[in-house]
């Protein structure tokens, strides 16, 4: 077999062993710091075809990513942690566990926790390199079916996707780069903009996922320059209202939804920082980015390339897995450019987290007790995260029981506000659900609870 | 604004101003002060927790920090929120 560098992709860019690799409170983790972590860490996972992994620290999260890649372990991601989501997995996954932290969620698997007993001494920096075609992650999206559908994702594929984003946002002369997240790991946007650009980069990540606007900001003071924070709108949002000053940034980043131009503005002021957003899913990787201050469209990464046809538009080239199809609706500017025009009308997206109507619609239907159900996205509302509503046809069930079963099979950001129980659906000849039908019902149902 | 049954009058005006926020489908004063407002009790989430931190910056001048008392305690309840924000208020 042949070893040219070609066929083989480094775990990280790094070429000295003294370079931050991540930050922690403490200060810096070296890259030779984590190889030796990675690499002490790899003699302790247990032999298994598939791992899952629920740290909530980046640096824990990277050390448990790399140390699978060793062992040629694949990293589940799935869109959530739900029981019924763990449940599925580990039927399909025999001998699954997790790799965990001391913030992670207590699973029904096995769990091993992660450890940092990296030896420098007795660990030579020579960077593992890892076979184009060796699958590092599996990532899964609710299909329209209930059944969730994978995508296995190359080591090599992950890997440029952090290497296209350097080059299309303008890094990739930088020689250093700090960049704090407040998404999690596991979320695609997550792995790809912290973790991935950083290793791909020769950039360090901050392994916090700070939460509150005042964390944020003093975990980002704390970072040496230049520095980066990869966040999303409703953060954002959250830290523009922040009276006092906030810390100076050279660059900001945002996904999961496409910004308002006036908070782009205001977050490109109050940072002081231009303000990139990226496009993208879990099934295709990010695949485009902008800078809304300076133009509406999203420009294509490296070798990306989009086609439509009757069905929609696809999504193939550069470090996309075969052919996607997108869920967004988009207007072609030209081979490099294009507009976005919202979602197609299944597919929901709360702060990043995507989901179908008809999987929402199974997973309620599926409840013991509930005869007949349905969801519903209200109309978009400025500014806000917009909530689901749902409708069920439940005699004898509460609507409090009816939430206790969606919880243990849906992302809590799904959790329909509210759910509301009906003597029967506004179906119409056909047995569809008209949304306009659902719509006028949720305003009646309003009215008459603000009545009461 | 008058207190009900169990609520004081700090913890009314906290439940008024967070159900006005998060547009809430329960009356302000239907909430019990003793129960919580994550998951299981109010059930809400992580994007409902930063709409009431912003809140409570703008109302009550109250940074919330993730490190500086325990989390889960102070967004235990109604009352533990409450009570954090009226021991931090600048205005």
């Amino acid at each position: 077999m042949s070893r040219t560098p070609e066929s083989h992709v480094p775990l990280f860019a790094h070429a000295h062993p003294e370079a931050p690799l991540a930050f922690t409170r403490d200060g810096p983790i070296s890259a030779h710091r984590y190889l030796a972590d990675v690499r002490a860490f790899a003699h302790r996972l247990p032999d298994s075809p598939d791992v899952l992994n629920v740290c909530g620290n980046r640096y824990a999260f990277a050390v448990g990513l790399g140390a699978a890649l060793l062992r040629g372990q694949r990293t589940l991601l799935p869109a959530n942690h739900a029981p019924a989501t763990v449940e599925r997995l580990a039927r399909r996954h025999p001998r699954l566990y997790t790799l965990t932290d001391s913030s992670s969620p207590e699973t029904a698997l096995p769990a091993c926790p992660v450890t940092f007993e990296g030896d420098l001494r007795s660990t030579p920096f020579v960077v593992p390199r890892f076979a184009r075609e060796q699958t590092a992650a599996i990532l899964f999206t609710s299909g329209s079916t209930g059944e969730p559908v994978p995508t296995a994702k190359p080591w090599s594929a992950l890997a440029q996707s952090g290497r296209s984003e350097a080059r299309a946002l303008g890094y990739e002369a930088l020689p250093r780069l700090a960049i704090l997240g407040t998404i999690p790991p596991q979320h695609s946007y997550g792995l790809e903009s912290t973790i991935l650009l950083a290793l791909q980069g020769g950039f360090a990540f901050h392994a916090e996922k700070p939460f509150f606007p005042a964390d944020v900001c003093t975990v980002l003071a704390a970072l040496p320059r230049p520095r980066m924070l990869v966040t999303t709108p409703v953060h954002l949002r959250a830290l523009c209202t922040i009276e006092d000053a906030l810390p100076e940034v050279d660059f900001l980043l945002s996904a999961t939804a496409p910004l308002a131009h006036e908070l782009a503005a205001r977050a490109e002021q109050r940072f002081g920082a231009p303000l990139h957003e990226i496009y993208g899913c879990s099934e295709a990787g990010q695949l485009a980015s902008r800078r809304v201050m300076a133009a509406p469209e999203w420009r294509l990464m490296q070798d990306v390339r989009l086609r439509q046809d009757e069905r929609g538009t696809w999504a193939s080239g550069g470090h996309v897995p075969g052919e996607i199809l997108l869920a967004d609706v988009i207007e072609l500017v030209d081979h490099e450019r294009f507009l976005l025009h919202g979602r197609t009308a299944d597919l929901v997206n709360i702060a990043g987290k995507r989901t179908s109507l008809a999987h929402l619609d199974l997973q309620l239907n599926a409840i013991e007790g509930v005869r007949d159900g349905a969801f519903l996205i209200p109309d978009d509302q400025a500014d806000r995260v917009v909530r689901l509503i749902a409708f069920a046809v439940a005699p004898g069930r509460s609507a409090g029981e009816i939430l206790a079963g969606l919880k243990t099979r849906v992302d809590p950001a799904f959790v329909p506000r509210p759910l509301h129980l009906v003597e029967a659906l506004p179906r119409n000849a056909t047995g569809k659900i008209p949304r306009a039908a659902l719509l006028a019902l949720a305003a009646r149902l309003r009215t008459a609870r603000e009545q009461r | 604004m008058t207190a009900t049954a169990g609520q004081s009058a700090e913890e009314s005006r906290l439940a008024a101003l967070i159900v006005e926020a998060l547009n809430l489908e329960v009356a302000p004063a239907e909430i019990d002060p003793g129960a919580p407002l994550y998951r299981d009790g109010l059930g809400l989430d992580s994007i409902d927790i930063l709409e009431i931190a912003l809140v409570v910056s703008k109302t009550f001048g109250v940074q919330l920090k993730a490190d500086d008392a325990d989390n889960v305690r102070i967004f235990g309840s109604l009352r533990s929120l409450s009570e954090h924000v009226q021991q931090h208020r600048t205005k």
